[in-house]
């Protein structure tokens, strides 16, 4: 089985691809259409913003590559933002393969933006792929998905917000799989059999 | 709803983690890969390295360990040392890190906070302040700490720089109180506390840490994010299990 890591400049790259090798995957990084429309399984990392992690897909002309693949995507954090229609942050257009939009994370009533530290996941709706989870898992983020049609998991901060997401071949996290301990590992897992 | 974090907290020498008291007489307590899956099994919720010389001697952390820890855990960490622009800061990030703290490099030149926040979002960028109260009564920022000979007054009010860093990007405060740091007598809650009034981004606590008590005074008086300590987790003096079941009776959100 051959999983790629698409290079889109994010800074968690290291942390997924030592994440897979734990796991016993070794996940080759790269920004090669070629070799991202060939592999069995493709990982979207990142961290940072959606403006400029958009702009790196557009330069590499990774958008169609991305949006017309078929076999499991995962994005992560940032790359689950990115598998959406819009973005918030920096008003941006993402891959649009999962109907949402990402908005800014209401700092009203002293809620603290970001969000960061460990919270609870709930399961709310089966994927073909993507494990279906309660627990705790480990968030880091200022911008999230509200709950809506492609929503798989919730998570309680200020308002109840989209943990995962998902449409077809493509799925989510906002959490952190790779530093989300045990149910990170059951997550990635379940991406790798899929 | 979100946890409240346990962070212990690594300093390393020389590439191996050691501890001081009142930022002196350093000894070793482990090998930092150990420690990490020790404090991981253990339920932490976050682990900090803090190479403690680096800044003094004007070097960089150094990446072969960072990558090590990487490798070998699974919930995140934080590392702090010398990280002096963003070149350095991208390295310790694509060796694994997840978080980037900086302390005296940020006082030599606080657009350092900014630049950081710019290039990685300021989820990765922590800013660690140590601080400490001066006869006048006024909590005051010390730079250098990791060595005593070179430790001088940055003059800054703490309270002031805390503001200035998050206006700045910072994505979360280390409060390292120096007064109570290694005696084990409980965080400085008032210091905490007027620190919380103006901190709009998450706050973890540091110094002082002795006694179960302390941490839920700190997560409830001073309503804290996380909660650092050192000594009281290397010598096994507290056992995280213990303490996050504890602190779950007391009513304290944390991840069991």
């Amino acid at each position: 089985m051959s999983v790629v890591l698409v290079d889109s400049g994010g800074a968690n790259i290291g942390s997924v691809r030592y994440a897979l090798q734990r796991l016993g995957v070794e996940a080759a990084l790269t920004s090669d259409a070629a070799a991202i429309r060939a592999a069995d399984k493709v990982i979207l990392p990142g961290v940072g913003a959606a403006a400029p992690a958009m702009q790196r897909l557009r330069a590499l002309r990774l958008v169609e590559v991305l949006r017309s693949l078929t076999q499991p995507v995962l994005g992560v954090c940032l790359g689950m933002q990115l598998l959406c229609a819009h973005s918030e942050e920096g008003d941006v257009d993402g891959l649009d393969v999962i109907d949402a939009t990402v908005r800014r994370i209401d700092a009203r009533d002293g809620l603290r933006v970001p969000h960061m530290g460990w919270n609870r996941v709930r399961a709310i709706a089966p994927h073909a792929w993507l494990a279906r989870e309660d627990g705790w898992a480990y968030f880091v983020h200022g911008y999230a998905v509200p709950v809506g049609a492609s929503t798989l998991a919730t998570c309680e901060y200020g308002a109840t917000f989209s943990a995962a997401i998902g449409r077809g071949n493509f799925a989510g996290v906002q959490f952190h799989p790779e530093r989300s301990a045990t149910l990170g590992a059951r997550v990635l897992r379940g991406f790798l059999a899929a | 709803m979100l946890s409240r974090r346990i962070i212990p907290c690594l300093d390393v020498r020389e590439g191996r983690v050691v501890k001081g008291v009142r930022f002196r007489d350093h000894v070793v307590v482990g090998d930092i890969v150990e420690l990490a899956l020790r404090y991981r099994d253990e339920g932490a919720d976050e682990l900090v390295f803090y190479d403690i010389t680096a800044s003094p001697q004007g070097r960089s952390v150094d990446r072969a360990w960072v990558e090590r820890v990487a490798r070998g855990i699974d919930i995140p960490f934080c590392v702090a040392g010398g990280i002096r622009g963003v070149q350095d800061a991208r390295a310790v990030l694509h060796a694994g890190a997840d978080k980037i703290s900086i302390n005296s490099p940020a006082l030599e030149r606080p657009a350092l906070i900014d630049e950081l926040a710019a290039a990685f979002g300021v989820q990765c960028v922590v800013v660690g302040i140590d601080s400490s109260r001066d006869e006048d009564g006024e909590w005051r920022v010390r730079q250098y700490s990791g060595d005593p000979s070179r430790m001088r007054d940055a003059a800054r009010r703490t309270l002031d720089w805390i503001g200035e860093a998050q206006r700045r990007g910072a994505g979360e405060i280390v409060l390292n109180c120096m007064d109570s740091d290694g005696v084990r007598r409980g965080y400085d809650i008032e210091q905490l506390h007027a620190a919380r009034a103006i901190c709009r981004v998450p706050l973890v606590a540091s110094g002082g840490a002795g006694a179960r008590e302390h941490f839920r005074e700190a997560f409830v008086a001073a309503d804290v994010d996380g909660a650092l300590a050192a000594s009281v987790f290397h010598s096994g003096h507290i056992a995280i299990p213990a303490l996050k079941a504890w602190l779950q009776e007391q009513g304290v959100t944390v991840r069991t």
